[in-house]
């Protein structure tokens, strides 16, 4: 390793080990080549010559905490994103569902709120959502309040429509929507069942017992201690029988808890809980 | 001046543990010659980014039917193991850690390309540094030529398809640009490098 590369994974330690500390932000068992990758974004868009530097502005401003996170926590989702899950959602989870007189639903890294929003429209199609409260939580106060809003920019609509289609929708996506400016503004009653809150799968606990748990392309960001607790936290919150949703390339094959879950749907990375 | 050592002494020098590869338009082509030709005897992970539109589902060993090695789409946090093929997932970059861990991401597309081959050979030259192979195949845009020249950074060594003999001359010639240390070289000399190279080091080791 070159002395700057060395100097890097240091300040890296640093870096995080100062976010921890100071803000209680745990992001200390990310996945290292992602990090790396995104703290360099950041350091060219802070203009900082190092993550020292970095550490020292954002230690002392706590202003400049939210841009900070929003490097560390980028996620992009889309509504309705890889469809063929949400096809089996409505095949091979929902009958089960169905026998529940009430339902709670954990979107675990629910970012902008792409996921809730996407199973709330299952879940009225189905005449469930009356029924169910939907959690939906992130680490990102930033990111939950996009999420609250549920308005998305105009460009995408066409893809998420797409995406609807072929997830087997009902109606026709703008149902859902009304378009405003250069936005669509998804409906408020789709939020009435939605509780957005704030909640970090590396440093707090389980909070409610539910019956289906999304966590679709978040694990990937972290190392294999945090995946694990996360699932760990999974595992403690699902009712039996419960089912956890993971994202298309993500597997429990490699987690330790691997031996709690039975697979329902390969190729969707559908698991219930035994 | 010394002559420049060959392909093959660069590769045992090296001591190469992984061998990343990167293509776009034509890249798909280069590997359906190139696979095939890996020794079965290959004892270091091949790890592959190949630019391909977000919704394709690909039974890979069916596009490389030819391939002696076993080959697979990558899964998030996998070992890639010595002698295997893991190539990227559609719409997923592959990033790679010490101990040949996989990780998956879906941050941006870089260079309008996800999978993108900057983003696996950089990830890939942190991990292995000098002992890293990166080759850069066909294509018709930029992706890989700040990671060739990562991976030149990190000591590592840099192949690269011979832009006159790639059906896509960009992604070559912008690689050798970014990383001039880098080899221009035909599939077969690439081929021939590396059998020699594996067999000889089986031989060494007397098995």
């Amino acid at each position: 390793m070159t002395k700057e590369q060395e100097l890097f994974e240091v300040e890296i330690d640093l870096f995080l080990e100062a976010l921890y500390r100071g803000y209680r932000h745990d992001f200390r068992h990310y996945t290292r080549p992602t990090l790396r990758r995104r703290l360099t974004q950041a350091l060219g868009a802070f203009g900082c010559e190092s993550l020292s530097v970095l550490q020292h502005r954002v230690l002392r401003d706590a202003t400049l905490l939210a841009s900070v996170l929003s490097f560390l926590t980028v996620q992009v989702s889309d509504l309705f994103r890889d469809p063929a899950f949400y096809k089996e959602l409505r095949a091979v989870v929902v009958p089960v569902l169905r026998t529940y007189p009430s339902l709670k639903v954990w979107v675990a890294g629910c970012s902008t709120g792409e996921e809730a929003y996407s199973l709330a429209i299952l879940l009225e199609e189905e005449g469930l959502l009356q029924r169910t409260i939907l959690y939906a939580t992130d680490v990102s106060s930033e990111a939950l309040r996009a999420a609250e809003l549920g308005v998305y920019k105009i460009e995408r609509a066409k893809e998420f429509s797409r995406n609807y289609e072929r997830a087997g929708g009902h109606r026709a996506l703008s149902d859902y929507y009304t378009a405003a400016y250069d936005g669509i503004v998804l409906d408020r009653r789709l939020r009435a069942n939605i509780v957005f809150s704030d909640h970090s799968l590396a440093t707090d606990s389980v909070f409610a017992e539910v019956h289906l748990v999304t966590c679709r392309n978040v694990l990937i960001y972290f190392d294999v201690s945090l995946r694990d607790r996360a699932v760990g936290l999974f595992r403690e919150s699902l009712v039996r029988k419960g089912f956890l949703a993971l994202g298309a390339k993500e597997s429990l094959s490699t987690s330790v808890h691997a031996g709690s879950f039975t697979e329902v749907d390969r190729a969707n990375r559908i698991y219930e809980r035994l | 001046m010394t002559p420049r050592e060959s392909p093959l002494e660069e590769l045992r020098r090296h001591d190469v543990r992984a061998i990343v590869m990167g293509g776009s338009a034509g890249g798909i082509d280069a590997l359906r010659v190139l696979l095939p030709l890996l020794p079965a005897t290959l004892d270091v992970p091949v790890l592959v980014v190949l630019h391909v539109a977000a919704d394709t589902t690909h039974a890979w060993a069916s596009v490389f039917p030819q391939c002696r090695l076993p080959i697979r789409e990558a899964e998030d946090k996998q070992i890639a193991e010595p002698g295997s093929v893991t190539i990227a997932p559609p719409a997923y970059h592959l990033l790679v850690d010490d101990g040949s861990r996989l990780a998956l991401s879906i941050d941006e597309p870089v260079n309008l390309s996800r999978p993108s081959i900057d983003v696996l050979f950089e990830s890939a030259a942190w991990a292995y540094r000098d002992h890293l192979l990166a080759v850069l195949l066909s294509g018709a845009n930029a992706d890989g030529a700040a990671g060739l020249a990562a991976v030149v950074r990190a000591g590592g060594l840099a192949w690269v398809q011979s832009p006159e003999t790639a059906l896509m001359p960009v992604m070559p010639r912008a690689g050798l640009h970014a990383a001039p240390p880098a080899r221009a070289m035909t599939l077969a000399q690439m081929v021939e490098a590396l059998q020699t190279w594996q067999t000889r080091e089986r031989y060494a080791r007397g098995s």
